[in-house]
């Protein structure tokens, strides 16, 4: 279907990255269905299951004006990475990262129960940052769980995160669709909340104007 | 309201692979809609659901999948139109009815979908029933992509009818749990009426009884292959067969299923589109002999790409060398010879790697000195999230008191396990107290062998568990086994309330049935008692209770004794984000590595709601992941862990 609105890259590959729990399916889905009402294909290839009990989750969206695309990412062709948390992105980077990768990712942290147990160990926001900033072309972190829970709930963090994506313009996301989406899928309650969070993320990234290198 | 009914004809949607085989379903008008649950196959049935009332469909979670199979039937049987759904390791469970019923076919269509999960992503094993189709002789569709996934579901049914077979679509978790934009089609409307003819002759197909006995089973047999031979011309005339590609390209590739997207992306990787052809086969049995004829005169190489075994693979070498008259002599590359890994799921990189090897062709997926880079900081940065019970999670309870009590009683005693969320006890979120995990059910039967090794010397206290869900599904005649041999066991029922894995799905033992409906419980004690087994029932969260009866038991030498440990999973509506305890660390008291509890909490029993702080040497309660269950305050021995019952 031609829509006329050009992509960066066609076609352009997104990686959504969380812990189970944290929102990653409902993000990549709104964003595909954003992506959807515009006219491009777009395939999002993700694992659910066992997965959900405290495991690492990861949602590959491809998005093209020319057709259907394999559900997983080749090694190395990310464009975009958006992580719901910090050590996630590292993961995600070293199968599908390169030089020109651009991320955004979320700054608190989750420990795995490894970490919590003592038989591994945690890396420092320092470290996580210089590590991201050396594997990527640029990085904006923002702290979209400390902002959801102060609008209610940790889980907002997840729409806060489309709100960035939109606002970094990789993407033809705009709010309009965005809101027409959460009609769709939600009570009405609950969009004007939803509609919150996605401004807060807005804002959060554009506040990190110049991303970090 | 669901994507499902409100989508007009001609909408463009976006869809998860298992809402395309749902919508295609009900584009072909069906009727009735049977399974048990099981990634990822679930979602199929749950969407179904959703539109039930308003579609006029039954749709049962049944006791297990060859139950579900026979339920289906019977609708078919009657006339209407059937989809029987499951994972991989069903088609076993339902395998031994399924040869039956392919042998005498259907009467309305019978739609068997499998979806199966290479590479187990959320399975115990990669196990295909592609081969059932083979050997039980009827017709197999594998979608290439998400807008196939919907219309050859539409299509099985009629084909179904066509040939009164059973028709086997497969799916794979990255067709069946991805998403891809589908335009819809109309759905019917239908009054259909079920009537099960049975007064006509025994053999005819549509009248007579539904029976294969001895005597007519030559006939049966031979029925069903002309079946198949006119399946082969159908499939010889299929859209879902498709070629593209250069009149005469340096490299065949034959695919199906999700494979054929990994594939054209790697033709596309490669920019080798001038030098490879690619034959997208939706028919994979049987095989379509004059499109893959016309297929194999192009070239003399032939790359074969497929998951899990080298089916397709097998069957057209076959196919090869009976032709090589009109064909020519070809070279075949795929998962025999190496080009392709013989196991774990494909991916475009596979496909990549075996294109540049036939051809010698450069391809560097990732420069490799970030390559390395990434995996040097990946090594320290990435810390591994290994699999846990959720917060609040009844199992892990369970488990601290049945891995406690066999080590009091320390005569090596051990657990025998199957599926489900507990199956993560083999591990050391469950103490790694599993010690053999086989197939739904397969650890009440174990036991039950084990419990028989008296004679032989064995004298180790064998116990089995279950979730209430598997209970039904296949440990009920486990055991009837045990009870009935005399064998000595313990078998612990893990009743969480519920098919917690695959999403909280009804079962036998739960007051309502999938459509909502009043259905009848059954009682798991009452059942157990019944059978002959001695029962008691315990609260998991009360640890110091479960453990003393477990001792109790283990004391018992000779029997069967159940001890059924009844908690709701965390999960569950009723708990869902409801905190019964609110939970405080008092920091004074937690003196963590000093205390000589081994940190107890978190190094061992490693709740996630529970966390340590390094700088205050204490564990803290993590609010946003505790769920309030209160069970780490009995595991603490300095007290340090403390409970206020939440209003
Ligand atoms: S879903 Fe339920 S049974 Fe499964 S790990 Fe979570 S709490 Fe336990
Ligand atoms: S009360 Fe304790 S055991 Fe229960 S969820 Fe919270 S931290 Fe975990």
């Amino acid at each position: 279907m031609e829509n006329g609105i050009p992509l960066v890259a066609d076609p352009y590959n997104l990686i959504i990255t969380g812990v189970g729990g944290q929102g990653n399916v409902l993000a990549s889905r709104i964003i595909a269905d954003m992506l959807t009402r515009l006219g491009f294909t777009v395939t999002i290839g993700e694992t659910f299951g066992a997965s959900q009990r405290g495991g690492s989750v990861m949602s590959h969206l491809r998005v093209s004006a020319r057709s259907c695309y394999s559900p997983q990412i080749p090694k190395g062709r990310a464009h975009m990475v958006v992580a719901l948390e910090p050590t996630e992105a590292i993961r995600v980077l070293k199968d599908y990262g390169n030089p020109g990768v651009k991320v955004i990712a979320n700054t608190r942290p989750i420990q795995s129960i490894g970490v919590i147990c003592g038989e591994q160990s945690y890396p420092t926001e320092e470290e996580i940052r210089a590590w991201l900033c050396e594997l990527s072309e640029s990085v904006w972190f923002i702290d979209t769980t400390q902002a959801a829970i102060a609008l209610g709930n940790p889980i907002f963090g997840n729409i806060m995160a489309v709100g960035a994506l939109s606002a970094t313009g990789a993407l033809p996301l705009q709010k309009d669709q965005f809101e027409a989406v959460l009609r769709e899928k939600m009570s009405s309650e609950k969009v004007a909340v939803n509609l919150t969070a996605f401004d807060m993320g807005r804002e959060m990234l554009s506040r990190t104007q110049h991303p970090l290198h | 309201m669901s994507i499902l009914s409100e989508g007009q004809s001609g909408n463009r949607v976006l869809l998860m692979g298992n809402d395309a085989i749902a919508r295609g379903a009900l584009e072909a008008g069906v009727n009735v809609i049977s399974g048990y649950p099981g990634t990822p196959s679930s979602e199929i049935i749950q969407n179904l659901l959703q539109v039930a009332k308003e579609r006029n469909l039954y749709v049962e979670w049944s006791a297990n999948e060859k139950v579900a199979l026979e339920v289906s039937a019977a609708a078919s049987f009657a006339g209407l139109r059937a989809m029987c759904v499951m994972k991989q390791v069903g088609v076993n469970v339902a395998s031994d009815f399924l040869l039956h019923l392919s042998l005498y076919g259907t009467r309305g269509a019978l739609v068997l979908v499998s979806c199966e999960d290479p590479g187990a992503l959320s399975s115990t094993n990669e196990g295909e029933s592609r081969p059932y189709a083979q050997m039980m002789e009827f017709p197999l569709l594998e979608p290439g992509d998400f807008q196939e996934a919907l219309e050859m579901t539409q299509w099985a049914f009629d084909l179904s009818e066509e040939i009164r077979n059973v028709v086997m679509i497969r799916s794979v978790t990255r067709m069946s749990h991805a998403s891809g934009n589908v335009v819809l089609g109309a759905l019917p409307t239908l009054t259909p009426r079920a009537v099960f003819n049975h007064e006509g002759p025994l053999l005819g197909q549509m009248e007579g009884p539904v029976a294969t006995i001895p005597g007519i089973v030559d006939f049966m047999h031979r029925r069903q292959q002309d079946k198949l031979k006119k399946v082969t011309a159908l499939f010889d005339a299929s859209p879902f067969n498709t070629y593209s590609g250069p009149e005469a390209p340096d490299l065949l590739i034959i695919t199906s299923s999700v494979c054929h997207l990994y594939s054209k992306e790697a033709i596309e990787l490669l920019h080798a589109s001038h030098r490879v052809g690619l034959l997208k086969l939706g028919t994979t049995w049987p095989l379509p002999p004059k499109t893959l004829e016309a297929a194999l005169r192009r070239s003399d190489k032939v790359l074969i790409v497929e998951e899990t075994l080298p089916l397709m693979e097998d069957n057209i070498k076959a196919f090869a060398v009976e032709r090589i008259g009109t064909i020519g002599p070809k070279t075949f590359f795929g998962k025999k010879e190496g080009a392709l890994p013989p196991i774990n799921e494909l991916n475009p990189d596979c496909v990549v790697t075996a294109i540049a090897g036939i051809f010698g062709l450069p391809y560097e997926g990732m420069p490799a000195t970030y390559a390395d880079r990434a995996a040097a900081i990946a090594a320290k940065g990435a810390p591994v999230r290994d699999l846990t019970f959720c917060p609040g999670c009844p199992h892990r309870a369970s488990f601290w008191s049945i891995h406690a009590a066999i080590a009091m009683d320390n005569r090596r005693g051990f657990v025998c396990g199957d599926i489900g969320c507990y199956t993560l006890a083999a591990g050391a979120t469950g103490f790694k107290t599993l010690k053999t995990v086989h197939a739904m059910g397969s650890g009440a039967g174990i036991a039950s062998g084990f419990g028989k090794l008296a004679a032989f010397g064995f004298n180790q206290p064998v116990l089995a568990v279950c979730g209430d869900s598997t209970f039904f599904h296949a440990a009920i005649p486990a055991l009837v086994n045990a009870v009935h041999n005399r064998s000595n066991l313990i078998l612990v029922v893990l009743d969480n309330s519920g098919t917690a894995m695959t999403g909280f799905q009804p079962h036998p033992g739960l007051p309502t049935d999938a459509m909502g409906g009043n259905a009848l419980a059954l009682s798991i004690p009452d059942i157990c008692k019944a059978i002959g087994a001695k029962v008691s029932i315990c609260d998991p969260f009360d640890l110091p209770n479960t453990q003393k009866t477990l001792l109790a038991l283990l004391e018992e030498k000779d029997g069967v004794n159940v001890l059924i440990l009844r908690q709701p999973c965390a999960l569950s509506p009723q708990k869902k984000n409801k905190k019964r305890f609110h939970m405080h660390v008092d920091n004074t008291k937690c003196i963590g590595d000093a205390c000589g509890c081994n940190r107890l909490c978190t190094r061992v029993f490693k709740c996630p709601g529970l966390t340590w702080n390094s700088e205050l040497k204490s564990s803290e309660i993590d609010e946003v992941l505790c769920a309030g269950c209160g069970v780490c305050a009995s595991i603490c021995p300095s007290g340090a862990i403390e409970v206020k019952e939440v209003e």
